[in-house]
């Protein structure tokens, strides 16, 4: 039995004295934390409810089988996409308010494209859709980065103001392009548009899922690529962390900025286009309403601590909390109060980097238990 | 035995490190002591603790022979401790007088003293010859007279032990010689004075007594009357140094490096390079000395593309790069050693192996259509660090932040070495680094230039400038105002170009 739990301390510290370990802990901490607050919360506001509410937070994902696991998809792919966006720039040193507006104007590009490239053939329509939401948010994520990089204004001004610029914009162009008078949203795309459900129907039958979450996955695989193994992703990794730096070693920093804040944008774009591509009714209304999507990958670019795989489990994590949200309304909680408790979650959520110094002490005491072992901790783990 | 500071047995850890253990260190009224040791061997620490910003973890300081605890700053004030740091503590659009009585301000109801403090100030000054004019604007006041001022602050909180932190860094020969002067009189008078330093020769000069440190440990403490300067650098590094850089006889080959009235102007309108006119040939180390802020960073700004906003032609060999790239310019034969390592050298976020191929990682050997090749990353890393000795802990793995400054100035070295450039321009690269350090970055660029490459060397230190350079320019106010032979020039003649009394031949 003592064997055991030494092997397990043992492993769980050797994975733990990584980095990426401590911050895998520190974002799963920081998540417990904020479940744990969400809870004293619902006990403060319907203690009558408070046990249940918990249990649904903690079980939502599973409650009608694999159709609510769906909906987690559904909810995570453009959250995954925007934290994507804002995880990049800031592993280039850019802050991308933005997402948000590269969102809305990918969004119109890909309703646009929908509704009236009905001479595309096939297939081919959704991906010159998807393509398109790409290039329109790339182009409104270069604007800010050209800014910055020759003009030197701040990119989280202009990244605000284009936000702005992107909705009303967008819902200008929607009333006059592509305008559904009767209910006063964009109309639906045709159903070539639709990007294809891609075998996740199978999965999770009765869900409005579509592939757009195997484009995510692509996304993150590619950008962790990008970022990682390449010439390209390590110049602009140079950039963000120290700029005089780059400039010294002869790397372009400004034109750095701009393809940055391109790709950022263009992955807000794409995250436009998973979410209005469907069959399930997601239209672009009329009402002055910045998309909610675009602040959400803060949260998740936080909780993921900015590195591709860690943004991808963070946005199903926050699609999760998003799906108990719906479910909660069907106990006594106001809808404001469930919004209360969702926002408590992922705001202690995304204070991860806070609970990295509770990680390190947790591993210390980890060390300091295997150390009174007569077996020094570094035997164990061997060479194998 | 009357001792004003006694530090016994004192011993500070840090996380990890124990940065002083068991030190001792006694000071008498009227004596210059001074604390001698290389870069990371404690003195900043232990001077830390007596002025309040450290608390010791053991041991027992007792100021005219009583204990005491140095809780903070104020405490160490209130027993006539004054410190004057390094980097010094002034702000620049106030008066004279207004930093010295800034934190000791006194009023007469809400109303400041001024005219009393003013008077104070000049007597103060007058008696110890300080010359200097209690109005004056900080931004005015040569650097020379600013550190005056940190004295004048001691003096004026009445401190009776003075801690000086290697207070001869930005200084010309000539100001040197007049802080000694001061420093004698002050001590002469029944103050008593701690000097930190590693600056041997000043220690000869000044100081009665040198207490040596080397890695935290107390190594002992000595009269400097009796000993050489070999033997107390040998208490501090712990082995023989050579302080002559072993040279071969130069061979000079064609020009590598040719500047053609290089002009530029800042955004004051003010002209910081004035029509500069030079040559580096190849074989030859061309040194270019003067006093910080003269002109030496913009010009090398200049030669390597960090700024474009000048006129006139920069060449290597026979190629004109002044309109290139910075990485043209680098792909030219320019090896370049900037002169803050933290803010242009390296990008400390990223490991030692990623630093090592800043320069080069678009090179086929370590990528391969724009993807990095991770394996020739490691190994190249690995050669460098043993051939350049670069102490780390976890290989090319080591977080750069993590070295100490001396190995993340290695690293840089070795990086721009491996490149073979022809040009090689060294920016301060000795600058905080300890005599072993020192000797090693020497050698390195003596072999360069045995090797018939070019290499302009831009530092501030007279020692240095005197020993490695083969023919030396005096930069002053953006001008080039002397061009002298190391072997021809004395210091002291050295230093008058540097404060622009004395134009020489060029």
């Amino acid at each position: 039995m003592k064997n055991i739990w030494k092997k397990f301390t043992t492993a769980i510290s050797r994975f733990f004295h990584d980095d990426a370990g401590v911050s895998f802990l520190a974002s799963t901490l920081a998540i417990f934390a904020g479940i744990l607050f969400s809870f004293f919360l619902m006990l403060a506001f319907e203690p009558s409810d408070a046990f249940r509410g918990l249990s649904i937070i903690l079980s939502a994902g599973f409650r009608e089988g694999m159709s609510s696991l769906g909906n987690v998809v559904v909810k995570s792919t453009p959250i995954i996409l925007t934290g994507l966006s804002i995880g990049f720039a800031f592993k280039t040193g850019l802050f991308n308010i933005g997402a948000t507006g590269q969102l809305t104007v990918g969004a119109f590009a890909s309703i646009y494209i929908g509704v009236h490239w009905t001479f595309l053939p096939g297939y081919s329509h959704w991906m010159v859709a998807v393509l398109g939401a790409i290039i329109v948010g790339a182009i409104w994520g270069v604007i800010p980065g050209i800014l910055k990089a020759f003009f030197n204004v701040h990119e989280v001004v202009a990244t605000i103001m284009l936000n702005y610029i992107a909705m009303y914009a967008v819902s200008r162009m929607v009333q006059d392009f592509v305008f559904e008078s009767l209910k006063s949203e964009s109309q639906s795309v045709h159903p070539n548009a639709v990007i294809p459900k891609m075998f996740l129907d199978k999965v999770f039958p009765d869900s409005s899922v579509t592939g757009g979450f195997w484009l995510a996955i692509l996304a993150v695989i590619i950008i962790y690529i990008v970022l990682n193994k390449t010439t390209f992703g390590f110049q602009l990794k140079a950039v963000g962390h120290n700029k005089d730096a780059a400039k010294y070693a002869g790397i372009n920093e400004k034109m750095s900025v701009v393809y940055a804040m391109a790709i950022a944008g263009a992955l807000a774009g794409l995250a436009g286009a998973v979410i209005y591509l469907t069959t399930s009714g997601a239209h672009i209304s009329t009402t002055y309403i910045l998309q909610p999507e675009g602040f959400d990958g803060i949260a998740v670019a936080l909780l993921g601590l900015s590195n591709p795989i860690g943004i991808l489990g963070a946005g199903i994590f926050l699609g999760y909390i998003k799906v108990a949200g719906l479910y909660l309304q069907t106990l006594t909680f106001k809808k404001e109060i469930i919004d209360i408790i969702i926002s408590a979650i992922i705001y202690l959520s995304a204070l991860s980097i806070v609970f990295k110094s509770l990680g390190r002490w947790l591993v210390k005491i980890i060390d300091r238990l295997n150390a009174k072992d007569p077996e020094p901790v570094a035997k164990t783990g061997g060479d194998e | 035995m009357n001792y004003v500071i006694e530090m016994l047995n004192i011993t500070k850890d840090f996380p990890g490190v124990r940065a002083n253990d068991n030190v001792t260190l006694q000071l008498k009224k009227g004596e210059i002591h001074a604390l001698l040791g290389e870069n990371g061997a404690g003195k900043s620490t232990l001077m830390s603790i007596l002025f309040g910003l450290y608390q010791p973890t053991s041991g027992t300081i007792k100021v005219n022979g009583k204990e005491v605890a140095i809780r903070n700053p104020n405490d160490a004030n209130d027993m006539h401790i004054g410190m004057v740091h390094q980097h010094f503590k002034l702000v620049h659009n106030y008066t004279v007088a207004e930093n010295i009585i800034l934190g000791k301000e006194d009023t007469t109801v809400g109303f400041l003293k001024m005219a009393d403090a003013i008077k104070r100030i000049k007597s103060l000054s007058e008696r110890y010859n300080f010359n200097i004019d209690p109005n004056a604007l900080i931004s005015d006041i040569t650097v020379g007279m600013q550190q005056r001022v940190e004295i004048l602050k001691m003096l004026y909180r009445n401190a009776e032990i003075m801690i000086f932190d290697e207070p001869t860094a930005v200084l010309t020969p000539q100001e040197i010689a007049e802080l000694m002067n001061i420093m004698k009189e002050m001590a002469s008078e029944g103050k008593s004075i701690i000097v930190i330093t590693h600056k041997l020769k000043e220690i000869k000069a000044v100081a009665n007594k040198c207490t040596v440190l080397r890695k935290g440990k107390y190594i002992g403490t000595i009269d400097v009357a009796d000993t050489s300067i070999e033997q107390m650098a040998e208490m501090m590094v712990g082995r023989q140094v050579l302080f002559e850089v072993d040279k071969n006889p130069m061979k000079l080959g064609a020009n590598v490096l040719t500047v053609e009235n290089l002009t530029m102007t800042n955004k004051d309108q003010k002209q910081v390079l004035k029509d500069i006119t030079f040559s580096a040939r190849a074989g030859e180390i061309l040194c270019i000395a003067g006093i910080e802020g003269n002109g030496q960073t913009q010009l090398v700004e200049a030669i390597t593309g960090l700024k474009t906003n000048y006129q006139g032609d920069v060449w290597i060999h026979d190629k004109n790069i002044s309109n290139l790239s910075i990485r043209n310019r680098t792909l030219s034969g320019m090896g370049h050693i900037p002169e803050d390592r933290h803010k242009h050298g390296l990008v400390l976020d990223y490991n030692l192996g990623e630093n090592m191929i800043l320069q080069s990682y678009f090179d086929e050997e370590f990528q391969h259509n724009g993807f990095l090749n991770f394996d020739a990353i490691t190994e190249h890393t690995n050669d460098l660090i043993e051939r350049f000795d670069i102490r780390c802990g976890r290989g090319e793995k080591t977080s750069s932040r993590s070295l100490s400054g001396g190995n993340q100035q290695k690293a840089i070295v070795a990086r721009e070495f491996d490149r073979n450039p022809d040009l090689m321009i060294a920016v301060q690269p000795t600058r905080g680094l300890d005599v072993g350090a020192i000797e090693y970055i020497h050698d390195q660029l003596v072999k360069l230039r045995d090797q018939g490459k070019a290499v302009l060397l831009v530092s501030l230190e007279l020692d240095e400038v005197m020993s490695v350079s083969d023919r030396i320019l005096v930069m002053y106010e953006g001008e080039i105002v002397a061009n002298v032979n190391p072997k021809e020039v004395t210091e002291n003649e050295l230093g008058l170009y540097m404060s622009g009394s004395k134009r020489g031949e060029l």
